[in-house]
């Protein structure tokens, strides 16, 4: 049991992405340590069908465990964490998950708002929100409620984004703390403290 | 934003005033569903949405209209029916008289969906389903048969992907915006309120479905509710469950076999 509680997470690191964040997700997996003393939490908007992986896609670039998100699973460091589809997904204060089938928010379920809240009411300061990719504007309102309840967060730069709405929607309503390449997210989490 | 302190008064509030017992719905979404009414019905503070919540009774109706997430769909993950028609309905064929509970049946189209693949089976004549919910509301729609329109052609492709041979405009007449199921189809069905949290079995079955409601419950209160389940279900019956819910790390999964790969389980002992 106590071994099982260290192992908790007490922080975070939750990633939103949609159109265009495959590419640029692959490639943050991919540079990721094999060791993380946190985990990694993943909201895509995709496709609603049971028979496609993206576990398996994510899975083979990674050095870490990718798995999908259950409900009532409680988090463990070095996992990394993808929210089904057709499922919104919380996070709960002792750090488990819950799964909600509620109407989508802005479109879509997942929905990256809905987590990035709710991540950052349980984490605060240990959280690190990231938004890549998409052609919506889901993920600003909570990845700015990430910042000020004291996270720190990534927005893909723009240029380097294959639909820039999603970052743009982010930069229009706050200052995040980096604007970055794709290429240079990975480094961000791999030195998150 | 509610603070967790806030949202344990209003819990104790209401199983205090109204009996109804909210205490263990996983927090995070119960939260969201707090925030989202206070939101919605404009209430200035906090303090005054649990003024009202005391004080008026007909707000509490509308409170649990609103905080149950009653969102549904006919031949919901069609790989699910397909399951049903090809390894549990034949088994329910054999008996003489078919028993099925539908636990939070929000708005019926679950239900109208398994009197459809029953009548396809030839097994609806035999068949009674009891469809019930906490929310008053959304029974009596159900009782309708009367759904949207605007989803008719989702429910066609979701239908015939379950393994539906037929023209599923059969089963309904439509109106404006509307289509009205079958009417003959309600001979086969009971509807009631029924709280999962606080009553008990009512029956047996040899089918339970229970699709997308313990999802919103904490593990202990999941755990009370497969035990209710197992009182209810006869020795072989079966119990379906949403596609991201399982008996596994419940006690009562001992006497549970699950039946392939869809969240479908059988009572052994
Ligand atoms: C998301 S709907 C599921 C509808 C349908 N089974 C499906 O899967 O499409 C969840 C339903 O569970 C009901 N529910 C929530 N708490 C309940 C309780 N304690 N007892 C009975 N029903 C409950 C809600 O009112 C809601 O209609």
């Amino acid at each position: 049991m106590e071994k099982d509680d260290l192992k908790k997470a007490t922080k975070c690191v939750v990633i939103g992405g949609s159109a265009g964040s495959i590419k640029p997700l692959l490639q943050i997996l991919s540079k990721l340590k094999a060791s993380l003393d946190f985990p990694v939490i993943v909201i895509l908007h995709r496709k609603n069908d049971p028979r496609s992986s993206l576990e398996t896609l994510l899975n083979n670039g990674c050095a870490l465990p990718v798995k999908e998100g259950e409900d009532k699973e409680t988090l463990k460091n070095g996992i990394v964490y993808v929210a089904p589809s057709d499922y919104h997904l919380l996070i709960e204060n002792d750090h488990s998950l819950s799964l909600d089938a509620s109407e989508k928010v802005l479109w879509s379920r997942p929905s990256i708002d809905v987590t990035f809240l709710s991540a950052a009411e349980v984490y605060k300061k240990n959280l690190l929100g990231i938004l890549l990719s998409g052609a919506n504007n889901d993920g600003s309102v909570g990845l700015e409620r990430i910042k000020n309840m004291g996270g720190k967060t990534v927005v893909q730069s723009p240029d380097n984004a294959e639909m820039p709405a999603m970052p743009l929607s982010a930069i229009n309503i706050f200052k995040p703390d980096y604007v970055l390449k794709d290429s240079e997210i990975a480094a961000v989490i791999n030195r998150f403290k | 934003m509610i603070t967790d302190e806030e949202m344990e008064m209003l819990l104790y509030d209401i199983l205090e005033i109204y009996g109804y017992d909210f205490n263990d719905y996983a927090k995070a979404s119960f939260k969201r569903r707090l925030n989202r009414l206070i939101t919605l019905d404009r209430f200035p503070s906090f303090a005054e949405f649990r003024f009202r919540l005391k004080d008026d009774k007909e707000y509490f109706n509308r409170f649990i209209e609103q905080i149950t997430v009653n969102v549904t769909e006919m031949f919901r993950d069609p790989d699910f029916y397909q399951t049903l028609r090809k390894e549990v309905l034949p088994i329910l064929s054999t008996y003489p008289f078919i028993r099925i509970w539908h636990a939070g049946c929000s708005t019926g189209e679950e239900v109208f969906s398994m009197a459809i693949i029953l009548k396809e089976a030839n097994l609806l004549h035999k068949s009674i389903l009891y469809a019930t919910d906490i929310n008053a509301k959304v029974v009596t729609q159900a009782s309708t048969g009367v759904f949207n329109m605007m989803h008719m052609k989702q429910y066609t492709e979701n239908y015939n992907l379950s393994g539906g041979i037929h023209d599923f405009s059969q089963y309904y007449t439509a109106g404006n915006n509307k289509v009205i199921f079958d009417q003959s189809f309600k001979n086969h069905m009971v509807f009631s309120t029924h709280n999962l949290v606080a009553e008990s079995s009512f029956n047996e079955f040899q089918l339970i479905v229970c699709r997308n409601v313990l999802i919103y419950f904490e593990k202990d209160l999941q755990a009370k509710v497969f035990n209710l389940f197992d009182e209810s279900l006869e020795r072989l019956g079966f119990l379906a469950l949403g596609n991201k819910e399982s008996i596994r790390l419940s006690p009562a999964n001992a006497k549970f076999k699950q039946v392939g790969t869809e969240k479908i389980w059988r009572k052994m002992i």
